[in-house]
């Protein structure tokens, strides 16, 4: 493990150089750089607007860009295949900001969805790992047979989770998992990160509003703001960092409060 | 680093060890899954089986899961079952996998006559609470368009002429052309047949009757149909997916009042007008055919057609559309408020919507024909 997070450093998982994207007129990523590790899980925080999600989208393909390069598993993503492109989707699972559950197939049939895809395997062995995966993520094997309407906000994020983890994935991108979760929730879905990237090895990319998960989660924080990284490190160098953003969001009421 | 995955066997005496190796990942699933199948069998005999997992390059989900398959396979049988030889990275994995409570699954899917024949019959009684909810939904605005009659201030002007824009103005095009060319299509067919008799003059009195009685109302009503009644049904489909209709409640709007009514309302309005210039550009089209294919000079057609039709025809026609309206329009809003949460069921109700909205309108289109047979008109 400890080799492995070594490799990291020279072989970053996710490479991304002199990002620019545009809207218009509006340039919301401005030449942007950034690592992601080998097994760990990285935060990306920023003012609301300051293009987390977009740079997720781009880095996973869904929104084009202007200018940059960027490198998933060692593979440059525009000069790839169609071959190569989709064995590094196949090791990737992303859990978006509203779950974007299957709204006409139960939970089961969306677990199976990738693997039916990708895989091919018996209906039993699926099954059995539908179970797996959800009792991975904290629920009932009861849950299978149910509709995502017939979820709570809660259960979407876990089964989302667990479709996205279908795979078993070597990277997750997470789009601001714990928004909309109760507190208890919450702390329970960055528990349940950390376990599955102890036991999984995964990667994991999360976006985050959320204090809470930046302290127990998060391996390394990065930072957006004008379209750029303006800062990345642990807990304690944002803290330590005089940046008038950081400052607020490190030293602010919530953020002390966090602290205890 | 990774290789195919084995599980060989080494007997040794009444215990048998198994040695597995290679990559048990998703990608070599079958044949993990027939090795497992193989080794399930093959221990059944003996009294205790060692699993050495040591020699595994690499473990997921779908490996762990085989191996604790083969393990519990075997307990089960009264085989005792050891695993051995997990890494600290692994053994948290398998830990994990072994806390999975394997549950049978009931399969649901499989068609029998009974289930056909049930489904049938739900159907058939379905029928009933289908009317039950259209003549519901119209109590509804009727009561409501009383309610706002009483308070006028509560009336939604901009959405109604929002809406208004939608289903008439812009429908204006489409409804023209195609009511044209339907026109000229009747006109040519009643030349063509009506030749053969020396009655070409008589296509006049045809095409007036039809087109101002039926065919002109008829057929802007199945257009208004398909075009604005799927959308009333998939606006307020997508709005109830989304919690939307709710929220209006819990902030003391009524829904009927504030979404159904204006569309109503301009769809009522709307579909009156539409059929109006459906009939006009319909008698131009066929009048056009008239002069150009059957060599009736407008002049001629004029005179003929003021001879052949009264305003009692117009009125038959022009009378059915606001009903008709109506009918489209509670038919859609119906089926766009019982939209479940699913993107297929918004499917569903919006073909719903469409094909319910044209019977009901051919079904009316009936009962008028009798209505006014009756008297005399």
């Amino acid at each position: 493990m400890a080799q492995e997070v070594q490799n990291g450093i020279q072989n970053p998982i996710i490479r991304v150089r002199d990002i620019t994207v545009q809207f218009g007129a509006t340039r919301v990523l401005d030449g942007l750089d950034l690592d992601v590790k080998r097994g760990e899980i990285l935060g990306f925080v920023g003012p609301s607007g300051a293009g987390k999600s977009v740079l997720t989208r781009t880095i996973i393909g869904l929104v084009p860009k202007v200018a940059g390069s960027i490198e998933v598993f060692g593979v440059d993503l525009d000069a790839s295949n169609t071959s190569q492109r989709r064995n590094v989707e196949r090791r990737w699972g992303v859990l978006f900001q509203q779950g974007a559950l299957f709204s006409s197939l139960t939970v089961r049939q969306n677990i199976q969805f990738p693997m039916r895809e990708y895989l091919r395997v018996s209906q039993r062995l699926m099954d059995e790992i539908t179970i797996a995966k959800l009792t991975m993520v904290g629920l009932k094997p009861e849950v299978a047979d149910r509709f995502p309407s017939e979820l709570s906000g809660g259960m979407i994020k876990r089964v989302a989770l667990a479709r996205a983890l279908s795979l078993d994935p070597d990277l997750v991108f997470l789009d601001e998992p714990t928004s909309g979760l109760d507190p208890i929730g919450a702390g329970d879905f960055d528990e349940l990160v950390r376990t599955l990237q102890r036991t999984l090895g995964l990667t994991v990319f999360m976006v985050t509003h959320d204090l809470d998960s930046l302290y127990t989660a998060c391996d390394r924080i990065a930072v957006l703001g004008n379209g750029k990284i303006i800062a990345a490190g642990s807990i304690a160098d944002m803290q330590a960092s005089q940046h008038p953003w950081l400052r607020q969001y490190f030293h602010g009421k919530r953020a002390r409060a966090v602290m205890g | 680093m990774s290789g195919d995955p084995k599980l060989e066997r080494i007997a040794k005496g009444n215990a048998l060890a198994l040695c597995a190796t290679g990559t048990w990942t998703a990608s070599f699933a079958p044949v993990l899954e027939r090795m497992v199948a193989d080794a399930e069998k093959l221990a059944g005999g003996s009294q205790s089986v060692f699993i050495d997992v040591s020699e595994v390059a690499k473990l997921d989900t779908f490996g762990a899961w085989l191996i604790e398959r083969l393990r519990r396979s075997l307990t089960q049988g009264a085989v005792e079952a050891q695993i051995a030889g997990l890494s600290a990275n692994y053994s948290s994995l398998v830990d994990e996998v072994r806390r999975v409570r394997a549950t049978p699954v009931i399969d649901t899917s499989a068609v029998t006559i009974t289930g056909m024949l049930e489904q049938i019959g739900r159907a058939v009684a379905g029928v009933g609470g289908t009317v039950a909810g259209l003549i519901d939904m119209l109590g509804a605005v009727l009561a409501a368009g009383a309610r706002t009659l009483i308070h006028p201030r509560s009336f939604r002007l901009t959405s109604t002429v929002h809406h208004l824009e939608q289903v008439c103005w812009r429908a204006v095009p489409i409804v023209v052309l195609i009511t044209f060319l339907i026109g000229c299509i009747i006109a040519q067919q009643g030349i063509f047949h009506f030749r053969r008799f020396g009655a070409d003059i008589f296509v006049v009195d045809m095409l007036g009757v039809l087109v101002l009685r039926e065919i002109g109302v008829l057929l802007v009503a199945i257009m208004v149909a398909g075009r604005s009644g799927s959308a009333y049904t998939a606006e307020l489909g997508s709005m109830k997916m989304r919690e939307e209709i709710d929220a209006l409640r819990t902030m003391g709007f009524d829904p009927i009042e504030v979404l159904v009514l204006p569309r109503m309302l301009a769809l009522v309005l709307a579909l009156p007008i539409l059929a109006f210039l459906g009939a006009m550009a319909a008698l131009y089209g066929g009048g056009l055919v008239a002069w150009l294919y059957g060599g009736v000079d407008p002049e001629a057609f004029l005179l003929r057609l003021r001879d052949a039709i009264s305003i009692d025809h117009f009125i038959v026609g022009i009378v059915k559309a606001p009903v008709m309206a109506a009918v489209i329009g509670i038919v859609a809003c119906v089926e766009g408020l019982a939209v479940q949460g699913s993107a297929e069921s918004l499917g569903q109700h919006t073909t719903a919507s469409v094909v319910k909205g044209i019977f009901f309108v051919i079904v009316m289109d009936g009962v008028f024909a009798i209505f006014f047979a009756s008297i005399g008109m």
